[in-house]
């Protein structure tokens, strides 16, 4: 075999091997709700050789989430064990993570674990979806509900999908839940916050 | 607002004062809302309270960390946080108050009114700054901010719905609410006196920004007052210079407790 095909080989096989890594970071479950994965919830941005360390970028959720260090960690964790002595986790603050990354699958996961997977927020960063919002449209960055929380318009109980639902908190368990309850079943559950 | 053209094109990356000033805002109001875990007046609010602590910190700590890295010698959030003294501190003289208001004695019990409105005034102050803090040529801050804008969101959403339920509420909470408000109102003042530091991160002369964001805020704080069922205070004089590391006693005191811990075994970790 020639220099030149070895290294063609070589390569191939570090990036098929930089592939499989990737897969097992996506793969690795959200310390908060363990029921989705890393993968499903959007947060990997990617994974890259910077001078032979293996560095994996994510996108952290809430800026004050606890559960950004455990990641880190588990991602380290994963690496070493996977032979990558130098690993490296760095955060990409941009573009802002936001709810619309959780895959078809992970919101699936959410309803089925009784967590109401978000309303999409469509593009508009950080809009609220579901607010009778009249100045949301125009400025995507002014949403002022001055209203009581009374209409949540579209929000699904996951248990029986009626939208007849009422507000308990608007704030839940962690920085990304809120907790309402639906009318028809009588169930309270927690409903991930559009972001 | 027309861009100052000149100004923005130097302002790479943003001036650390400029990142301590909204960094020490969100730490300050972070502790004092921490305050209330444990004596929120109901389980869900205590809730509430914590989680809006908790994005706050967060919020302080990117921006702490990305101010330390361009200082020298290079400062971690946690030497920012708790091995500087009261004059180092760069926050709003209104979000150092404590909860129970102005004029309560020392240690009194937070009211739900004043800390309530506080967070209306200052959500919705931000809800306007961090969208042109979101534009600036400083990368990582412009992912704070847009971070925060999603945040800040709830926060807003959260107090003013407390605003109006308490304003248009019973004889009494309006009446609390209205105190609130009077006290509180005269220290946002200081929140639209900006200066070159403000102009350089953001790229607006600073009497445009003070014009236009008073403008807008308070267009926005009459119309919850209106719904509210409160009266806006009346203009005042009162010209506090927290922003400027001119503090009031009570940043010393929140800071002595804030601090100890982390003073008492330096280098700890946990």
């Amino acid at each position: 075999m020639s220099d030149k095909a070895l290294n063609l080989a070589l390569d191939q096989h570090r990036q098929q091997g930089d592939a499989r890594l990737l897969e097992a970071v996506n793969a690795l479950p959200d310390p908060e709700i363990p029921v989705i994965s890393l993968g499903d919830l959007g947060i990997v941005r990617g994974l890259h050789r910077d001078q032979g360390t293996c560095v994996v970028s994510i996108t952290p959720t809430y800026s004050g989430c606890p559960a950004t260090e455990t990641i880190r960690d588990d991602i380290l964790a994963l690496l070493k064990a996977q032979g990558e002595a130098n690993a490296q986790v760095v955060i990409a603050l941009s573009p802002a993570w936001t709810t619309d990354w959780i895959s078809e699958d992970g919101r699936n996961k959410l309803k089925a674990f009784g967590i109401a997977p978000p309303l999409r927020c469509l593009g508009k960063p950080g809009s609220i979806e579901g607010d009778a919002s009249p100045s949301g449209g125009e400025h995507p960055h002014r949403v002022f509900p001055l209203k009581r929380m009374t209409s949540l318009a579209r929000v699904q109980c996951p248990r029986c999908e009626s939208e007849v639902i009422e507000s308990i908190s608007e704030f839940g368990s962690t920085p990304c839940k809120a907790i309402y309850r639906c009318l028809a079943c009588r169930e309270p559950f927690d409903y991930f916050k559009p972001y | 607002m027309h861009p100052i053209t000149a100004l923005a094109e130097t302002k790479q990356p943003a001036p650390q004062e400029f990142l301590l000033r909204l960094g020490d805002n969100a730490l300050i109001l972070s502790h004092r809302l921490s305050e209330w875990t444990g004596h929120g007046p109901a389980l869900e609010e205590d809730i509430a309270l914590t989680n809006t602590a908790l994005d706050l910190l967060g919020q302080a700590r990117m921006l702490y960390s990305h101010a330390g890295q361009s200082m020298q010698p290079v400062c971690d959030e946690d030497a920012l946080a708790y091995w500087r003294n009261a004059e180092a501190f760069r926050n709003f003289t209104a979000i150092e108050l404590p909860n129970s208001g102005v004029h309560a004695a020392r240690g009194a019990l937070g009211d739900y009114a004043f800390t309530m409105v506080r967070q209306s005034l200052f959500s919705a102050y931000m809800l306007e700054l961090w969208p042109l803090v979101a534009q600036s040529a400083d990368e990582v801050l412009a992912g704070i901010a847009m971070k925060s804008i999603k945040e800040t969101r709830y926060h807003w959403r959260h107090a003013s719905d407390w605003t109006i339920r308490l304003g248009d509420g019973t004889e009494a909470s309006n009446k609390r609410m209205q105190q609130a408000l009077e006290q509180l109102f005269p220290y946002t003042n200081e929140w639209f006196t900006f200066d070159a530091i403000d102009e350089r991160a953001l790229g607006y002369s600073a009497h445009d920004l003070a014009i236009q964001l008073r403008d807008r805020w308070l267009s926005q704080v009459d119309a919850l007052c209106k719904q509210s069922h409160l009266r806006m205070p009346a203009s005042s004089q009162l010209q506090t210079r927290g922003r400027f590391g001119v503090h009031g006693e009570h940043l010393s005191l929140l800071l002595a407790e804030m601090q100890s811990v982390a003073r008492a075994h330096p280098g700890a970790s946990w």
